[in-house]
């Protein structure tokens, strides 16, 4: 699996906090995904209804999941295909690697998929002499620069325009030094024309999976850019990456969903190109691949069924909770240190990675609550870094000063009038030297909070229970 | 066995066995009868008024559409339109019957070849199976007669779609390939493959600013066929302008 960077996320964010370059991408990126999602939900009134529907799918296929899976797998070899289980992201390294050298493949082509980022293929396949060549924009321009994905549908989050311009010189060397990019559109046709010539080399096309449907033994991707497709029709073999909770059992349960997709996204109706694979070429196609492979993957998934994370597997990867999200808005992807970053993936990280090196995640939440109003199949995203807060705190994860002051907090809880003296006496301290200045900047013995943030210095007139009790008086 | 592994894992999550017989077929049922769920009100109108919703959200997502009494105008609203973007009067075409029987030969001028499209392809003509209203998506289902790489590999894509063939909804499409496909080697009714086709393709991965012509046709044109005498507008309400000029080019708005 790729590297996991979780443990340092303070480092990270403060690191993120402090690249100006950064700051300027997510600056610019803030705002658009937020506006055309409120746009395409309000013009759809049935949008809350869908969502509750898209839950109850869901959670009937989780409930189901050992069914639905081997119905699915009976019509993917009924259409021609071969599915192949792995439990493990080695087996599904082993598996895909296998596939691609009986192929005799030298280039592989591939579509987004963030599993494959989870399984770590392309250096699987680097490693044993097959070059794997990333055809999504975003992805594209993040292998020219050896990075990962920020963001689970916008990979290049992270990037400027100028960004872009400086790394295709750099790597595109054979075009003219002093050519010009006037326009965004010009990037993305120098990228065109170079991955052109990739769809029609590659030995393998690899591709995700938004959805598998035990109905009919379909994979199905949802793209705008075509990349997709060009990878999962040109070359001979057809591989689809997909995990176990992507089955859903029927093209109505999917259609249900798709709704939902797109506009929680990146606020489309509809996405360009939403596409059903079933099987390989048929006798009489002229075009398709020969062989279609599914790598069906666990990965860790199955250990979360009957858990307090199961409705994490309910999850459709459309990044509504990151792009609603204030702390991946302010530190972006990178900081959350592995695949899935955002509120998803703080719940999910721990989940097939294990607690111990990932607690920090749950932590970076301000349990705002927008996360979970926006997700299109209603996941209880606070709740769920709410448990993995209790099991860090029961497995004595928790760092020892964080711990005290829990406990020390914890004693004046319990204790009413104490704790109304104390928070009277801190208030009226911070009221005294923060008056007039609205908030601080930093604090004594709290630079470690205020590091990241400014707080607010307390208004005249009392704390809530004094101004209560006053206004008890007056009645 | 890995297979027996994963199961076995699932199985002990949910706290039970393989499932009972009893349950199977009730799960089994569900499969066999696909039960719709709720469906958007917005594609329930009139026929005229559906194909008109279907016209409109083509143009909203960045395709064009031109409308034709019959096939016999086939012809000339294609060689118009190459003409008007300033492409080449040579297409490749999907060998679908309902494409051949079109008198071509009254634009000689117009030179086409029916096969799969190649890298150096610029226009093709694809065959529309079916189109959905709700969000105007063409439904481009893969056979012999209809290759994938039509849809793909050209910088326009123009697509001759009758308007018998515009639904409201995806389910109704589902409905309708369950009823008319039949797939040689499942035996089922799923093709290798079917395309919803939503406007050109495009990209935002560049600060998230929508760009058009990623890696799929940079141009999409309908060329609608009317042959469904209840889709046909009526003649005293006067069509809301369109938001791309059919021929035009097309302009992404944000």
């Amino acid at each position: 699996m790729v590297a996991i960077t979780s443990p340092a996320f303070k480092e990270n964010a403060a690191r993120a906090l402090a690249d100006p370059g950064l700051q300027k991408a997510l600056g610019t990126a803030k705002g658009a995904f937020l506006q055309r999602r409120a746009q395409a939900v309000a013009n759809l009134p049935e949008f809350e209804r869908l969502r509750e529907i898209g839950r109850d799918i869901k959670n009937h296929t989780l409930a189901h999941l050992d069914f639905y899976l081997e119905a699915y797998e009976a019509k993917v070899k009924a259409a021609g295909g071969q599915v192949h289980w792995c439990s493990s992201a080695d087996d599904a390294r082993a598996a895909v690697l296998e596939i691609c050298r009986k192929a005799g493949a030298r280039t592989v082509t591939k579509g987004k998929s963030m599993i494959s980022e989870e399984l770590g293929i392309n250096a699987h396949l680097e490693a044993h002499g097959i070059r794997p060549v990333e055809t999504d924009l975003g992805e594209y321009i993040l292998q020219l620069r050896q990075e990962h994905p920020s963001h689970i549908i916008a990979p290049a989050f992270h990037l400027n325009r100028e960004d872009w311009e400086a790394d295709f010189r750099r790597l595109h060397t054979d075009l003219p030094a002093d050519r010009v990019f006037a326009e965004r559109r010009d990037i993305l046709a120098e990228a065109r024309t170079k991955l052109r010539e990739k769809f029609l080399q590659a030995d393998v096309g690899i591709t995700g999976a938004n959805f598998l449907i035990a109905e009919t033994g379909s994979s199905v991707i949802v793209t705008n850019e075509g990349n997709g497709d060009l990878t999962q029709t040109l070359p001979r073999v057809h591989i689809a990456l997909a995990s176990i909770e992507k089955v859903v059992p029927t093209l109505e349960d999917c259609t249900s969903l798709l709704r939902l997709l797109a506009r929680s996204a990146t606020g489309q109706d509809f996405s360009v190109y939403t596409t059903f694979s079933t099987g390989a070429r048929r006798p009489a196609d002229l075009d398709g691949p020969e062989e279609y492979h599914v790598v069906l993957i666990d990965n860790g998934r199955s250990n979360m069924i009957g858990t307090e994370f199961q409705e994490m597997l309910r999850c459709i990867r459309c990044a509504a909770c990151m792009n609603h999200c204030p702390v991946y808005g302010a530190v972006g992807g990178h900081a959350y240190g592995w695949v899935y970053p955002g509120p998803m993936g703080s719940v999910l990280t721990p989940s097939l990675v294990g607690i111990e090196k990932t607690g920090l995640l749950p932590n970076a939440s301000t349990f705002c609550g927008r996360c979970e109003s926006v997700c299109p199949v209603k996941i209880p995203l606070p709740k769920m870094m709410r448990h993995w807060r209790e099991r860090e705190f029961e497995r004595h994860l928790t760092p020892a000063a964080q711990r005290t002051n829990l406990g020390l907090w914890a004693w004046f809880a319990r204790r009413p009038s104490a704790y109304r003296l104390a928070t009277r006496a801190a208030m009226a301290a911070l009221g005294l030297i923060g008056r007039g200045k609205g908030a601080f900047r930093s604090l004594p013995l709290a630079e470690g909070w205020t590091r990241g943030r400014d707080l607010p210095a307390p208004e005249p007139g009392g704390t809530f229970m004094a101004r209560y009790a006053r206004g008890q008086r007056g009645r | 066995m890995t297979k027996d592994a994963i199961l076995g894992a699932i199985r002990r999550g949910l706290r039970r066995g393989e499932l009972p017989a009893d349950q199977q077929a009730m799960l089994g049922g569900r499969l066999a009868t696909h039960p719709r769920h709720l469906i958007p009100a917005r594609s329930r109108l009139p026929r005229p008024e559906q194909v008109a919703l279907f016209i409109r959200n083509v143009e909203k997502e960045f395709g064009t559409v031109e409308r034709v009494p019959a096939p016999e105008a086939v012809p000339a609203a294609l060689a118009d339109y190459l003409s008007a973007q300033n492409l080449p009067a040579r297409v490749v075409m999907a060998p679908h019957p309902e494409l051949s029987a079109i008198p071509w030969a009254e634009r000689p001028l117009l030179g086409f070849e029916q096969r799969r499209a190649q890298a150096t392809d610029q226009v093709s003509v694809q065959h529309g199976f079916a189109g959905v209203a709700e969000t105007g998506t063409l439904v481009l289902p893969s056979a012999p007669e209809r290759p994938t790489t039509l849809n793909l590999l050209v910088e326009t894509e123009v697509v001759v779609l009758r308007a018998s063939r515009i639904a409201g909804a995806y389910e109704e499409v589902w409905d309708r390939l369950r009823g008319e496909s039949r797939d040689a080697v499942s035996g089922g009714f799923m093709p290798r493959n079917i395309m919803f086709v939503t406007g050109p393709s495009r990209s935002a991965d560049i600060e998230q600013t929508l760009e058009l012509g990623a890696h799929g046709p940079r141009r999409l044109h309908v060329i609608l066929i009317d042959d469904d005498p209840a889709a046909l507008p009526m003649a005293d309400v006067e069509a809301p302008p369109p938001v791309a000029v059919p021929g035009g080019p097309a302009a992404p708005g944000d």
